[in-house]
This record gives C-alpha cells, structure tokens and sequence, in this order.
C-alpha cells in the first residue's frame, strides 16, 4: 500500500505537522492532535429490476482537536491548504488559555496489526461486478416465491485512509476498507403486505460476495422473512420468558449494557452503570466482550482514530462488571486503562468512546435445551434495531422476525414489536446460555450524538426469565 | 508525485453553472448540480465549565448526469479545478454501467422556478455573537436548570449551537437558484437523583432561525427542569387498553410517520400502507393534514425544491380522505401524477422527498382540557426505539409519560411500550388540541387516540 498517502497527495512534510500542532498548543493544552481523512465510496442498487442510478463521493479533510483537562477545542477544514490547517489548528486553540506547550512529533509508524486487506478489498473490484451482484440478489428474491413483488437490492463500499499524528508522539495511519450488500423485499398476498430485509459485509475482499456472503444468501433471507410475515399472528403484550437467537440479536447487548459501558457517561456519572466496576451486573453465565481485533468484521480496526491499536476488551465476566470501554480523554481523567475505543464519524467529528464487536461468549446450553425449556414465550431471532437512555437505563429493541413458544415448541410467527427492559437488570435475569454464539452478518451502524460509526454484535442462544413485550395481543 | 496545495476560491454560482456546461460538454444529454457550503459553531458547557467548542466550515459539490436514460451521480469535497473536472468524468462514466430508466430525467422546463421575495429564511445575527457570548447562553440555560431543585445534582450539559448554510442548484434548463439559511439553538439537559439513587434525564430546547426568535436561556433550562423532575420515582404499568394522549413532541413523531406513508418513493414501491389509498377515506373525518413549503420563515420552507421546482402548499389529507401523495418528478412520473415540489436533495445521491412544513389541522382543545376528559389513561411525552413497520403500519415503541388518572396527572410511568396499527391510531383520533407549535418542520398538536395496546408488567 502506499504508505505516506497524505504526504504524496497533500505535500505534507514533518515539519508542517510540528508547525499545526505548535499552533494547537500555542494557548496550552495537555494534549492536540490532527486527524487527516480520505474517505471515497461507492453505491449502488438495483430496484424494479433496473440499476436506476450509482453514486460516487469523495471526502476529505483534517479536524484539529485540543484537550485541556475536560475541555476539548475542535475545528476542521475540507480543504487541505496549509492556510487553512492553520486556521483549524488556531480556532481549535482558543480552548486553552496558557503558556504554550511544544509537541512531540513522531513519524516512527508503530507496528500494527493487519486485520483487513488494503489491496484487493471490495472497493478495488470492477464496477460491472458490483452490478452483477445486486442484479443476482433481484433475480434470487423474485424466484424465491411469487408473492415477491418488490426486490431492492445494494451494495456500497468505502475505502477511508486516515492520518492521526498526536502531540504525544502518536502518529498511526491506516487504510480501512468496508462493504455490504443489502436486501429489501416486499411480498403481496392479497391485500396482505410484508417485508423481509437482510444484509451483511465487512472489512473484506469483494470475494466474499462471491463464496460466503453472496446475493443469493442474503436475497433467500430476506424473501423468506417476507413470506413468513404473511402468516405472522398478532404479538402478544406484557411480561414473558424471551428467548433470544444467535448472531443479530446480540444488539439486545449492544443497547442494554454497551451504551452504558462506554467510559465518557461513566466519567460523568450519567450511565446507570456508573460506579458498579467489581459489582455484579449480569448472571454468572454471562461473559461479554468488546472485541476491536477480529479479522475482517464490520467493527474491526487496526488503530482506532485517536491512533490506538484496538483490543479485546472484558467488560463482563462471568456476570461481574470488568470494565469499559474507553478513548484517551476519559482513559487519561479516569485513570482507566485506555481500550482503544477512540472513534469518529468522520474528520469533522471529536472522537468519543464508541463500541466495535461487542459479543457474549458461548455457555453450555444447548439451544433446543432453551426452547424446551419455555412454557409460553417469545423466540425472537431478528431485531430492527433499537435505542437506549443512558441515564435511567431503559432501552427497547425491534423484534422483526418472532414466534410464540408453548409448551416448549416454536409455534407460530408473530408481527414486529419491540420489546422494553432495563440494562442494569435484564442480563440478571438470563438463566441459559447456548453454546452457539454467532456474530451478525455484518450490517449494524451505531448512532451516538449525532455520529454514525459501523459496528458488530453477537451472543449466542440466550433465555431471558422476564421481559416486557409490546405486542397488541393478549397475553394469555 | 510531491504537490503544492493551495486554497480554492471559488463562487459558487458559477462553479454549478461550469458543472452543467463541463456535464453536457462531455457527453451528458441532462446534468444538475449542487453546490454548498455552511459554516457550525456549537459549545456544550456542563457543570458550569466549557467542555466542547466546535467551529468550523465546509463546501461540497454534487452532480447527477443524465446520459441517455442511464443516470449516476458523483459527489466531492475536493473543490479545486482537477477535483471538479474528475467529478464530472466520473459521473459520465458511472452512467454507463446504470440501466436505462425510460421514467429518469430532470424537470420539464416549464416546471422549474422558484418563489419569488425574501421567505425569512436567513439572519445573520445567529452568527453575530462573541465566543464569550455563545458560551454565556449555553452555561445560563445549565445553570438555570440546575438551580431549579436540588434533586438536580448532575448535567449532560446545556449548549449553544449556531449555523448558516447557502445552496445553489443549476441544471441543464438554465435553471439557476439559490438561498441562504441560518439557525441558532440551545438547550439543556439535566440529571436528577431520587433518594434511592436513580438518576433521571430529559431535556428542553429553543430553536429558531435568528437569535430574535429564540427562547431565552433561562426558560429552555427552566422547563428542562420540570419535565426531568417529574420523571423522578416512574413506575410501570399493567399490561392494558386506555386512551393515549401524545403531547406536541410524541404526536409529531406519529405524524412523521404518516409523511412516511405518503412518501411517493413508498408509495410507488407499494411500501406503504397508504399506497393505493388515494380519493379514498381511510381516516376518521377530523383528520387534515397539510403540507406548506411556503410558509414565511419556516423550517420546512425553501423557495424551489432539490430539483428546482416552486415548493408548494398541498393538502395530503382533507376531512379523512387522502388528497395528495409527496412527489418528486421520478416518482411522480411512476404514478402517472405531477410533482409537488418536495424533492430533497443532498450532494451525494439520487433526490428523495422531503418534507415542508408539514401539520396536522389543529382542533379547540387545549392539552389540560384533553388531559381532564381522561378519567384512567396515559400522557405519553417521550418514544424509545423505532419500531414501525410502514408496510403494515403496524407500531411498537418504547414510552415514557404519566398516568392519568381522573383527568389529572397522577404519576410517572416508564419501561413501557405502546402499539397499534397507524391506520386505526389515525381513524381514532378521539381529541386533537389546538396547540399547534413550529418546533421543527413537522408539527402536530396534542392527540389523544384510542384502542391502542400498552405493554408493561
């Protein structure tokens, strides 16, 4: 790869980031950094069986931060001119109030892990073979069944080089490749509609659309969703055991607990979860990691964007509260190890402590063991979604694909609800673990103040004893 | 290859214009661009001291050619003559891996224009305040919140935000438009702690298109205050069927919903649970709801649409029945249907629909009146999560509100969901206030609704 990205393209020698980081530091501060982007993406999709339109964007900029204490100065520009970094770099100064500070600048590259391909990713691959694949997804859903009448199928990538030198003597660069394809179907049966949707990617090669993650898999997926739904019965309402299944639902974790185990609400005091480091939080059956480290998944990365390799990270172990989840700011007031959970949406963005692959580890349950075990509940295996407030620790997720469970038997699919719990209680309340554990398919965003950032889930087959499920049934 | 970068000036106007010429000089038979810059500062002061401060501005281009009946779009940063020029060739070149759309194109000619006199969109003094100053109107609105009861112990912060932003849209017609827009805000969101220790949250804002406008710092963290204080000691409720009152915030984003359903990209797709419903009554006969991109200083008014047409004032529901979908020129086309001026255009992609200023036809009652003819049932102030499905209309969210309880408010409740079927919540419309409020470009007063199902113990 062409190392030195920034350098070639923008004439950037050493001495001009001392010099942008000099001005940052020209009022005090106990620590700056830039943060150079080049992100360029490409889409498209395939709808009424036509490609009606492709897009293509480039963007590129650099945010100047500095941190003093709890305060944090930021600026960006999208245009690259030294003038201008230098304005950035001045603005974001007006934080501090001081003598100034002289920075440590390193263009020593650390050694770092690899854990995508930077040649050959997705985004390198012919368009005429991105078209091709959103073209099998249209014609898989439409054979799937004849009560398929809408197919819209997608597929975007991105290619984000970064720059992140730190007056710390931080300086990371980084190439990371994303992509997905995704699937959304309609199905008519009468005057009944429905819609089915299903997706995945990664930080990976565009093979993968070809052997693993193909236009097929995800197109079946997505239509079979659509047909179950056209025999869905209403959800039911209230209080119930909650069987939840691999892989997608792991966003049950992500709301319920990883929100509130991300260090800046800790170091506030905000988070439901403040003050319970060594406390019992969950069940001892369950064990819940942030993973940053895994080969090619959505939310891997080699550094994050303060310029921190990522980790794997025990935030919960065997139901005690182990740990967040933490970026340089609160790592630094807190005294916390920092995760290397540093990330942004974009140059135009501060950095915040955000998650990667958050996942529970398998227990010892077989699945069939837990469905058995549930005399009349709900087995929900694909969510829409969901949302958490921090502060009282209430957060809701949108089961999409659902069935009753009576006398231990999955029984009949049931319409979109969303179920409702309280982080701080509901993984006291998980009595199985499966030995099942799988991660999503590639395909969560996470939305934190108004910023976007790819992310992945997982758990395996979980029994939740209580649940609040907000269907417009009876419940008994 | 080593390179001098210098900084770009440019005049936007005429680098749309270039962009069209440049599009059909290279072989585009129809090509649009959009060109915008905009300027953010925002501060978030919490427990009294400065703890962001954001400033900062940016520019982008996009354009969207037309080669044949094969469309693409391509969108940049990199405003420099090179990045231009490579913008339209790889928009040209995009095109010819796109199908061709018999329904693609730009408006008819006769169909673009724009609304002519000064709309109220734009004041410069949202950006005419000192740091100091702008900081100042963040810590007041904490600090007014926090000084309201000492079970505020704690505080996400109170802020000040200000923008202005100009777009200009040209295409291969000759249209030519463009406008300015500005905004401010603050707001404040406060912690309180009950005895037990269990925090609560909730927030208050003011926004507004000039400084004038906005609601003092004080008032924002002054209603803060009450509406987390009242949140403090929230029970659940029993699974059970009562009326429902949405107050303005919760009913406007039902209302959201219904602009959803009438969404012509939806509606084309058969994605909507209104698709096909058009002429037709699907809603009890209080319902009107009105969509107007005209009105002066509005936050969901623009003089021409993403795509150049004059935005307009339409009716989309009158007296239950469905009057009018939102359209676009693609989507119109695929319904057999005109425009009604509410494209939306970012830089990047294919126009979409946005909506104006978009209301439901307030009613005589005010929300205490609604509230007092409630003898056991639910005020519901806040939605968490986003459980709609459009295609059935089926919905399941996440609340939290009070108990009414004899046309008083009883007492907190939390951890609970309601849900129904939006064209039954919509048919049963049993009150709608008369506290119609521009908070946003969506509004709605306050609704009470029947039959719909809460979920809790």
């Amino acid at each position: 790869m062409d190392k030195r990205f920034f350098f070639e393209k923008y004439g950037l020698s050493e001495r001009d980031l001392e010099k942008y980081l000099g001005a940052a530091l020209a009022a005090g501060g106990d620590y700056a950094d830039l943060y150079f982007e080049y992100l360029t993406s490409t889409s498209l999709s395939v709808d009424e069986s036509m490609v009606k339109s492709a897009s293509q964007g480039i963007s590129a900029g650099c945010g100047v931060r500095v941190v003093t204490g709890e305060r944090t100065g930021y600026a960006y520009t999208d245009d690259l001119a030294p003038e201008k970094i230098m304005h950035a770099a001045r603005t974001a100064a007006l934080i501090a109030s001081g003598p100034a500070k002289t920075p440590v600048v390193s263009l020593k590259d650390k050694a770092r892990p690899k854990l995508y391909p930077v040649t050959n990713a997705a985004s390198d691959a012919d368009l005429s073979k991105k078209v091709e694949l959103v073209f099998r997804a249209d014609k898989a859903a439409r054979a799937y069944d004849s009560r398929i009448k809408e197919v819209r199928a997608s597929y975007a990538d991105e290619l984000r080089r970064i720059l992140v030198i730190g007056s710390d003597g931080t300086f990371a660069e980084d190439v990371q490749p994303l992509s997905r394809m995704s699937v959304f179907v309609i199905a008519r049966d009468g005057e009944v509609s429905t819609k089915g949707s299903s997706g995945g990617g990664g930080r990976n090669k565009f093979e993968i659309f070809l052997t693993e993650k193909t236009p097929e898999r995800f197109a079946n997926e997505a239509a079979r969703q659509a047909i179950l739904q056209l025999s869905a019965v209403p959800c039911p309402a209230g209080e119930m055991e909650v069987v939840l299944g691999p892989g997608w639902p792991g966003v049950l974790l992500h709301e319920a607990i990883g929100h509130g185990l991300e260090a800046d609400f800790n170091r506030k005091k905000t988070s439901a979860f403040s003050g319970l480091l060594g406390k019992r939080v969950a069940s001892d059956k369950c064990t819940v990691v942030d993973n940053g480290t895994l080969n090619e998944r959505r939310g891997s990365l080699n550094v994050d964007d303060e310029g921190n390799t990522t980790n794997n990270t025990m935030l919960i172990e065997k139901g005690i509260l182990k740990g967040y989840m933490a970026d340089k700011l609160s790592a630094r007031l807190m005294g916390l190890p920092n995760t290397g959970n540093g990330r942004r949406e974009s140059y135009e963005h501060i950095p915040m402590p955000r998650m990667t692959n958050t996942y529970m580890l398998s227990g010892d349950d077989l699945p069939e063991d837990i469905i058995k075990s549930v005399k009349r509940g709900l087995y929900a295996v694909n969510f829409a979604g969901g949302q958490v407030d921090i502060t009282n620790g209430k957060f809701v997720f949108a089961a999409s694909e659902a069935y009753l469970i009576e006398d231990g038997k999955i029984t009949a699919p049931v319409k979109d609800a969303t179920l409702i719990g309280n982080g701080p209680d509901v993984l006291t309340r998980v009595s199985m673990v499966g030995n099942d554990l799988q991660l999503d398919e590639g395909i969560g965003t996470c939305g934190k103040d108004g910023q976007s950032v790819p992310v992945g889930v997982g758990i395996p087959t979980l029994k939740i004893d209580r649940m609040t499920v907000g269907g417009t049934g009876s419940a008994d | 290859m080593a390179t001098t970068v210098t900084s770009v000036q440019v005049n936007l106007r005429e680098m749309a214009s270039g962009v069209v010429k440049r599009a059909v000089e290279l072989g585009a038979s129809a090509a649009e661009a959009v060109v915008s810059e905009g300027s953010e500062f925002s501060t978030v002061v919490r427990l009294g001291e400065v703890e962001t401060l954001k400033e900062s501005g940016a520019r982008a281009l996009g354009v969207r050619v037309f080669v044949g009946q094969h469309a693409a779009n391509t969108s940049t940063s990199d405003l420099s003559p090179e990045g231009v020029e490579q913008l339209v060739r790889a928009a040209i070149e995009l095109a010819k891996i796109t199908s061709e759309d018999p329904m693609g194109g730009i408006p008819a000619p006769e169909q673009l224009g724009q609304i002519d006199g000064d709309l109220g969109l734009y004041f410069d003094d949202v950006y005419s305040l000192s740091n100091e100053e702008r900081i100042d109107h963040a810590r007041r609105a904490e600090r007014a919140a926090l000084a309201v009861d000492p079970r505020l112990t704690n505080s996400e912060g109170g802020t000040f935000d200000a923008s202005i932003g100009r777009k200009v849209l040209a295409n291969s017609h000759g249209f030519i438009g463009e406008y300015r827009s500005s905004y401010c805000s603050i707001s404040a969101v406060p912690i309180a702690s009950d005895e037990a220790g269990n925090m609560q949250r909730d927030y208050w804002y003011s926004v507004a298109r000039t400084l004038a406008k906005l609601e003092s710092p004080e008032e924002v963290g002054r209603i803060a205050a009450e509406r987390t204080l009242r949140r403090l000691g929230a029970r659940k409720l029993k699974t059970q069927k009562v009326p429902i009152v949405f107050d303005r915030q919760t009913a406007a984003a039902l209302l959201d919903h219904i602009f959803d359903a009438v969404n012509g990209d939806a509606i084309y797709r058969h994605a909507s649970f209104l698709a096909g419903k058009l002429g037709q009554k699907p809603f009890g006969a209080n319902l009107t709801v009105i969509d107007d991109g005209t009105i002066a200083g509005g936050f969901g008014t623009r003089p021409f649409d993403g795509e150049g047409v004059p935005t307009r004032r339409t009716t989309v529901i009158e007296n239950g029945e469905l009057k009018s979908y939102l359209l676009n020129t693609y989507t119109a086309k695929k319904l057999g249907l005109a425009t009604t001026g509410n494209a939306a255009r970012g830089l990047a992609g294919t126009p979409g629909i946005g909506n104006g200023n978009f209301y439901l036809q307030p009613g005589a009652k005010s929300q205490q009146e609604i509230i007092k003819g409630v003898k056991q049932g639910l005020l519901v102030t806040e939605f968490l999560g986003f459980g709609v499905n459009l295609v059935t209309g089926d919905f399941s969210r996440g609340a939290s509100g009070m108990w009414i309880e004899n046309g008083e408010l009883a007492y907190p409740v939390e951890e609970i969901t309601v849900a129904g079927n939006l064209a039954e919540m919509f048919s049963n419309l049993a009150e709608i206030g008369n506290d119609l409020i521009w908070r946003g470009s969506i509004a709605c007063p306050t609704l009470r609704i029947e039959g719909m199902t809460i979920a809790g113990e």
